[in-house]
């Protein structure tokens, strides 16, 4: 089913172009007005009218040239959280248990939740064991979010700037956005009752549309998050990367990762070793399921035809049958 | 007497009659107190009370409230599990309706019947997971995800519970007298029987592809880009299945609900479901096996996670398969039916497996997480004993397992 005949694969060039997407959106639903059944499927086809047509812009778009990213540099960070501290007071979330220099939070490994959008880990040096190396971790804003392709109340959107941004109001908590991030970001605030929501990293969207720049960039006193357009932070990246060889490994992490985030990582120590994920597909996750919802209309229109057939040749064997046997009776009155 | 004394004279007897099955207040609570019932009040005491607090105070009253795992036993057993079990209504009325399997009639009203109420409970086990459930209505009317397969789920449930309420309909009209609406609704069965087709091949498949999304978290020997025809194809067999448990236990449990029709034709009626399920089986069994083939997986057989699947498939999916045929070559029905029972049992392992044992399995300290807190298995038991009380309401009062006097067959 994830290739299905009679329909049209999506090439690659233009599924990974925004185009890709609106194809999907608008092929799915308007097949199905055609096939209206129950009158369901004209509000799901209007629903193709209504919706924003700008989720999950692409990488390699034209489209958004201006579009900003981060970039941190793992092998400068020394784990001193300012960040986390800055991103605490700029998004005013509660104030944590444990305060913001207390070095044993680093006994665990952490992850964002309810009330931090991003942590600091720190991970041992696989080179040298007596060193440490630290990671930021908070939302990648991918360039074709998961989150975004998950939420059934497009909940989500990929702004034009970049940052991936949640709309709270329109959340019913299926937590399918959880589920699909494969960075394993969005966190829920079980512990509201009656409003509870997703919490995750804004990359400062407020701030980056009126011209500033993420708090947590802001503060890192190491230098080591950059802010900036994201072809500009990939190039800088590789910079980095050709001119100290022996400090980075070559692999910037977010330039193909899903599709590509807007976050990028360059770091001196495999990426696996910092428990990010390495087993992730270079295309957009929401590829992967482009090919099943492709066979809807097929099956809306399919189906009737296939099984109305089927019934109808049920009612004409029957109705022979039927025909025949009284045919027969009336014979054998003729004969008696 | 006057009018108002009339009418509530009819009142009362039609509520006899209809809600306490002929009997008087204190002769019907009597019959209530049995061992089963008992049980059941147990669970709900102590349920119940949880479901409140969960509203009161938030999902972390009963869940693991994990930002990792998202998803526990409330949706891995209540909708992944149980909408495949609830494919019932959809198989028999279409080899029934469509196909013509005309002898299969005296199982046709309860299947449906099975299937309406298991999809209208995995709605309350949703209900009861959703952070906010009051919005459950946003995905139809306020913004619309289009990409998203939850999207394409949350209506099809919608709709197909709907469907499924009118394919139920003329049991409940006929329980209330109401000969012309049943004409009605007598009409549209076909189209409702298409219908259902449609929407349960495409939201059955859908659940699987939920996962889609997730190749980074579901164990590579349970993703695979067939995941879909593998929810698909299995629900047939779990469905076929379903009927055989459900008709035992209710041939068991409420003989006297049941007419000859129903009784005397069951053992010859199971066999031959005990068939099809068996058929299906091998054809499940098949594609999970090209699957691995597909993904050339077979290294991965030779790992723990890999034990656990070759458990999963050749014990919960081949073995109930064999028994099946076995069962129905030497005419035995009691083969078949615990055969039903081991593939119903299957599909749930499959269904956990993916949904809840396998996903993240590469989280540190993975099998640590996903064992449930005992509230979260108390508020899915209580869920569960609604569920099997209010069946048992109405195949106690609604003609589903008898034939009304009067009404022709459809
Ligand atoms: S990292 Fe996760 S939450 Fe952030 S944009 Fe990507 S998929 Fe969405
Ligand atoms: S939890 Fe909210 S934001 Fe996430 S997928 Fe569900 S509705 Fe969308
Ligand atoms: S970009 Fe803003 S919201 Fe995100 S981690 Fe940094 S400070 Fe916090």
């Amino acid at each position: 089913m994830a290739r299905t005949p009679g329909k049209p694969v999506v090439d690659e060039k233009s599924a990974t172009a925004s185009g890709g997407e609106d194809d999907l959106k608008e092929a799915t639903p308007r097949k199905i007005t055609r096939r209206c059944f129950l009158g369901t499927m004209t509000a799901v086809g209007a629903s193709t009218l209504i919706s924003p047509s700008h989720l999950n812009a692409a990488e390699g778009f034209e489209g958004w040239p201006n579009r900003f990213g981060m970039l941190t540099d793992l092998t400068a960070c020394v784990g001193c959280r300012s960040c986390e501290k800055a991103c605490n007071e700029a998004n005013k979330l509660p104030r944590p248990s444990a305060p913001f220099d207390d070095a044993s939070v680093f006994n665990d490994k952490r992850r964002p939740d309810a009330k931090a959008y991003t942590v600091v880990n720190r991970y041992a040096d696989p080179k040298d064991k007596n060193k440490f190396v630290y990671r930021k971790m908070q939302c990648n804003h991918c360039n074709e979010p998961a989150c975004a392709t998950a939420c059934p109340i497009h909940a989500y959107n990929k702004t034009p700037e970049g940052p991936v941004v949640y709309n709270e109001n329109l959340c019913f908590g299926c937590r399918y956005c959880m589920t699909a991030c494969p960075f394993y970001v969005p966190a829920y605030d079980y512990d509201s009752a009656l409003e509870p929501k997703i919490v995750k990293c804004t990359m400062c969207y407020g701030r980056v549309k009126t011209g500033g720049i993420p708090a947590c960039a802001e503060a890192c006193p190491m230098g080591a998050i950059t802010f900036g357009k994201r072809n500009d932070l990939l190039k800088l990246a590789r910079e980095k990367i050709s001119k100290s060889p022996d400090r980075y490994i070559d692999h910037i992490y977010g330039e193909q990762e899903v599709g590509g985030t807007s976050w990028l990582y360059i770091s001196g120590v495999p990426f696996e070793h910092l428990g990010f994920p390495t087993n992730l597909p270079k295309r957009p996750l929401l590829e992967e399921t482009k090919g099943f919802l492709s066979a809807v209309p097929l099956v809306f229109t399919v189906w009737p035809a296939l099984f109305g057939m089927c019934y109808a040749a049920l009612r004409h064997r029957d109705e022979a049958a039927k025909e025949k046997a009284e045919t027969e009776k009336k014979e054998e009155v003729k004969h008696e | 007497m006057s009018d108002g004394a009339t009418r509530t004279e009819n009142f009362r007897s039609w509520f006899m009659d209809k809600l306490l099955m002929g009997m008087t207040w204190p002769e019907y609570i009597r019959t209530l107190i049995t061992p089963f019932n008992i049980v059941a009040a147990l669970i709900l005491s102590v349920g119940l009370p949880l479901i409140a607090m969960r509203f009161m105070f938030g999902l972390a009253t009963i869940t693991h409230a994990s930002n990792d795992y998202p998803w526990g036993l409330l949706l891995g057993w209540g909708l992944f599990g149980g909408v495949p079990l609830s494919a019932t209504g959809f198989v028999m009325a279409t080899a029934y309706y469509i196909f013509g399997f005309k002898k299969y009639h005296p199982l046709v009203r309860l299947a449906v019947l099975t299937g309406l109420l298991g999809y209208f409970f995995a709605v309350i086990y949703l209900l009861t997971d959703l952070g906010r459930p009051w919005r459950i209505y946003y995905p139809m009317t306020i913004a619309f995800g289009t990409a998203s397969v939850l999207f394409l789920v949350a209506w099809h449930v919608a709709t197909y519970l709907t469907v499924q309420l009118i394919e139920f309909s003329p049991a409940i009209l006929e329980w209330i007298r109401s000969r012309r609406v049943r004409k009605w609704a007598l009409r549209i069965t076909i189209g409702m029987t298409i219908g259902g087709i449609i929407l349960s091949t495409l939201h059955q498949s859908a659940l699987g592809a939920m996962f889609l999304l997730a190749p980074g978290k579901v164990h590579p020997l349970w993703y695979s880009s067939y995941i879909p025809i593998f929810y698909l194809s299995s629900s047939v067999y779990a469905a076929l299945a379903m009927v055989i448990v459900v008709s035992t236990l209710v041939a068991r449990f409420l003989r006297n609900r049941a007419d000859e029709n129903f009784l005397g034709n069951l053992d010859r009626l199971t066999l031959g479901l005990g068939k099809g399920a068996g058929i299906g089986i091998y054809v499940y069994f098949a594609l999970k096996v090209l699957g691995v083939a597909h993904d050339d997986h077979w290294a991965l057989l030779n790992t723990p996670y890999g034990y656990w699947f070759l458990v999963e498939i050749l014990f919960f999916v081949l073995l109930p398969g064999l028994i099946f045929t076995c069962g129905v070559k030497k005419q035995r029905v009691g083969a078949v039916r615990f055969a039903a029972f081991f593939a119903v049992i299957g599909i749930i392992v499959n269904r956990l497996n993916i949904t809840i044992i396998t996903f993240n399995w590469n989280l540190p300290g993975h099998l640590h997480h996903i064992i449930p807190p005992w509230q979260e298995v108390a508020v899915v038991m209580s869920i569960a004993t609604i569920h099997i009380l209010l069946f048992r309401w109405i195949l106690n009062r609604m003609p589903v397992l008898r034939e009304e006097p009067g009404y022709e067959a459809h």
